[in-house]
């Protein structure tokens, strides 16, 4: 990682320290990938509650409801490609590993090589990687539990916004739209690609380009009225995502105006994105008409079982047709 | 474009024919062999039942027209078998192809074709000259994917089916979808109306990370591994500046309005080298010349890990545009200045606009395609990239449209032997600039 993004990262971590959760004290962390030269950063979020939606917002933001989360870490920024890549390509990890490749990874489902150049001539080094569908993204994630031991996944919708909104209950974190420009990479200053990742300011939290550069993978399956429903309001919500379409998508991209970058903003993934990809069936990795869609990892302070984690990695794949 | 509306035509000949024994009169009509079905139903029959036929089968069957999936086709009964199963769930009322009217091995087409007013060729490459004068000679529409064939002798037979073709007013499209992309249609109608002024240079990219790979499998004869490994023998896929590279090569000739005159180039195996690789590059980096001096440079290579584009730049005497398949079109005047930005979202599919266009005419009775021709020499522009850096010759596109060499097996059966074949490592002869004869 350069220079530059570790200062500010330093920074980050001495402003942070360290979050305490009941019990539990959560720091920031540097993961190194092992047998590599890659490395990333995590940021502790405490355990808290938040008011999640919008009442300004579109139907979908509404109800405001009372949301109760757990502690967990999330990546400082936006997956890169470096990071992305050696999943992709299994001789390129190879080749570019200090030490031999654990054997668990064998046994990791690659992604099919995409079709098209899927940076789009926007840029690789520190750019966020993008237009992974859903599973693409979290098989990304059980490729680097076998790489790190550390079980790593999305966040949740839920999870998404809180660290997001960092405690602000307004339509941005930082105050309002005439700054965002400080905080974000959109349609008003992006010159209509990806830039690198840790360029604009990080939020209150320390992370970095949740709002703009590319929008995000949830976890959650997209229900536009899930706001309503009781299990919304339970502690550590989730709409389990159990269908192909759609998928929660927060955060905007370089190619959205203002108004779809707002905290609440909720966007569903949508199977026209794949109308590029000319067989049957389409494949299950790549979105060629989303490269505003990217992905951020986060942990959970509370490791889970086994058994769970091996439940969230191999749901079963259902075909695109 | 001839939009001469034959479906008048076609009734009175209908009644007619319903007069006369015998076809005599069949070859005055365009619809001699299509749509002879009791009702005005479109019969199509897919030849080549893998992922990408599959897919154009579900394009087809997607349009408003009345069409239904008669017969399949392929080498190999598991495609059929997989093809079928997505066909028949997702369009059930459209898909009537009992056992009877699934054929499989080299020879299916010949039966499958028969049964049809369309025929979609979707096979791998090396088989389209085939099969495309044999649904010419019954008398069929076509659509047919890019590429159309790999070899001069196959593109030679191309271009006489393709005359044939235009006699008997048979509709034809080739999937080189940019032909069909909003973006595309959009920046050559400026480019065509002289916006950035006369072309004199370009670049064309298709530099990924590379396609699939299937392992070899105990029990398999070498015909098999080849066919189920097709994207690394040439006689079934071109090298992959002609399976992939063909679409930007398509638009450079496009812009153009012409063809190259000679293509010189390089190319190697830098990085895809072990024995799942067959014989093909990994790299090829050429130049199109064409007959007004201006030059366009080509580049298309499967490297992991790289910088990765595919997209197409030319240069004009007033101004430059920027093209790609991801729907975007820009166009500059020399001061920089924008004159067209296409808007990235919300365009039509272009692989079943193909589709839609091609058989909102079937269905009107209109002869409005004749795609084969300007897609067999775009094919060709690639094929001769192809000789240019297997042989580090420079390459006269007539000279090489003579070429005698045919890469096809002598005879194509599962027991028979391709011509190129794995030493006792499973390594087979690559081509070798200044030793490798191409022509």
């Amino acid at each position: 990682m350069e220079r530059n993004k570790r200062r500010i990262l330093t920074l980050v971590l001495l402003i942070n320290s360290f979050f305490c959760t009941g019990q539990q004290k959560l720091e920031s962390y540097r993961q190194q990938i092992d047998g590599t030269p890659l490395s990333f950063t995590m940021q502790a979020v405490p355990a808290g509650e938040f008011q999640m939606g919008s009442s300004k917002g579109k139907a979908d933001e509404k109800p405001l409801h009372l949301v109760k989360l757990d502690a967990f870490w999330m990546a400082t920024f936006e997956l890169s490609w470096d990071l992305y890549e050696p999943f992709l390509y299994k001789d390129f990890e190879i080749s570019h590993s200090t030490s031999k490749v654990p054997e668990q990874v064998d046994a990791v489902t690659r992604p099919t090589k995409p079709y098209l150049d899927m940076t789009f001539g926007m840029g690789k080094e520190n750019h966020p990687a993008l237009a992974m569908t859903h599973y693409n993204a979290i098989q990304y994630c059980k490729w680097l539990y076998a790489r790190t031991g550390v079980f790593y996944r999305l966040p949740t919708e839920a999870e998404w916004e809180y660290a997001c909104r960092a405690g602000s209950a307004e339509e941005y974190a930082f105050g309002d739209e005439s700054q965002l420009g400080e905080y974000a990479w959109y349609k008003g200053n992006s010159g209509g690609k990806t830039h690198e990742t840790g360029k604009k300011k990080p939020n209150q939290w320390g992370i970095y380009d949740l709002y703009g550069n590319v929008a995000e993978w949830t976890y959650d399956q997209y229900l536009p009225g899930f706001y309503a429903l009781p299990k919304a309001s339970l502690r550590n919500p989730l709409a389990p995502p159990e269908q192909l379409y759609a998928h929660v998508i927060r955060g905007g991209s370089y190619d959205d105006e203002a108004k779809d970058l707002r905290s609440a903003a909720r966007l569903a993934s949508d199977p026209s994105w794949k109308q590029l990809d000319p067989q049957i069936p389409k494949s299950n990795w790549w979105f060629p008409e989303a490269p505003f869609i990217g992905m951020r990892l986060v942990r959970p302070a509370k490791a889970p079982s086994k058994a769970e984690i091996d439940a969230y990695y191999d749901q079963p794949v259902i075909p695109d047709y | 474009m001839n939009t001469d509306n034959l479906k008048d035509k076609r009734r009175e000949f209908i009644k007619a024919s319903a007069l006369l024994a015998g076809g005599m009169l069949f070859n005055q009509f365009s619809f001699a062999g299509g749509h002879s079905s009791a009702d005005d139903t479109i019969r199509i029959a897919l030849i080549g039942c893998g992922d990408r036929g599959t897919g154009a089968a579900f394009q087809a069957l997607s349009t408003t027209a009345n069409v239904k999936l008669v017969a399949m086709a392929d080498a190999f009964q598991d495609r059929m078998d997989s093809s079928y199963k997505a066909l028949s769930e997702k369009f059930k009322q459209k898909v009537d192809v009992p056992k009877e009217r699934m054929f499989t091995g080299f020879d299916a087409y010949l039966k499958a074709i028969a049964l049809a007013d369309v025929v979609l060729l979707t096979t791998p490459p090396g088989f389209r000259p085939l099969h495309f004068e044999e649904a010419v000679k019954q008398g069929k529409h076509i659509f047919m994917e890019k590429p159309v064939a790999v070899d001069a002798p196959g593109i030679r037979k191309v271009l006489a089916a393709a005359e044939i073709a235009k006699q008997k007013k048979l509709n034809v499209v080739v999937g080189l979808q940019r032909r069909y992309q909003t973006n595309y249609r959009e920046a050559l109608k400026r480019i065509q109306d002289g916006a950035i002024g006369e072309v004199f240079a370009g670049q064309v990219y298709w530099n990924s990370g590379g396609v699939w790979v299937k392992k070899r499998q105990p029990n398999q004869t070498e015909m098999e591994y080849q066919m189920r490994n097709w994207y690394y023998f040439n006689w079934l896929c071109g090298d992959h500046i002609v399976e992939q590279h063909v679409h930007n090569i398509d638009i450079a000739n496009w812009v153009k309005g012409s063809y190259p005159v000679s293509v010189q180039g390089t190319g190697s195996r830098a990085w895809r080298t072990g024995k799942d690789y067959g014989e093909i590059y990994d790299n090829h980096s050429v130049e199109l010349t064409y007959a007004d001096g201006s030059v366009i440079h080509s580049q298309c290579r499967h490297f992991e890990g790289t910088a990765n584009r595919v997209d197409e730049s030319f240069q004009g005497t007033k101004g430059k545009v920027f093209l790609s398949g991801g729907n975007q079109a820009i166009l500059w005047d020399h001061a920089g200045k924008e004159l067209y930005r296409h808007p990235a979202k919300g365009n039509a599919n272009p692989y079943q606009t193909e589709h839609d266009e091609l058989f909102a005419a079937i269905a009107k009775g209109e002869y409005k395609f004749w795609d084969a021709e300007r897609g067999a020499k775009s094919c060709f522009t690639s094929i001769i990239g192809r000789y240019a850096t297997y042989s580090g010759q420079t390459i006269r596109w007539d000279e090489a449209l003579r070429a005698e060499n045919s890469l096809m097996p002598d005879q194509l059966s599962w027991t028979a032997q391709p011509k190129v074949l794995p030493d006792e490592n499973g390594l087979y002869p690559i081509p070798m600039p200044g030793k490798t004869k191409v022509i």
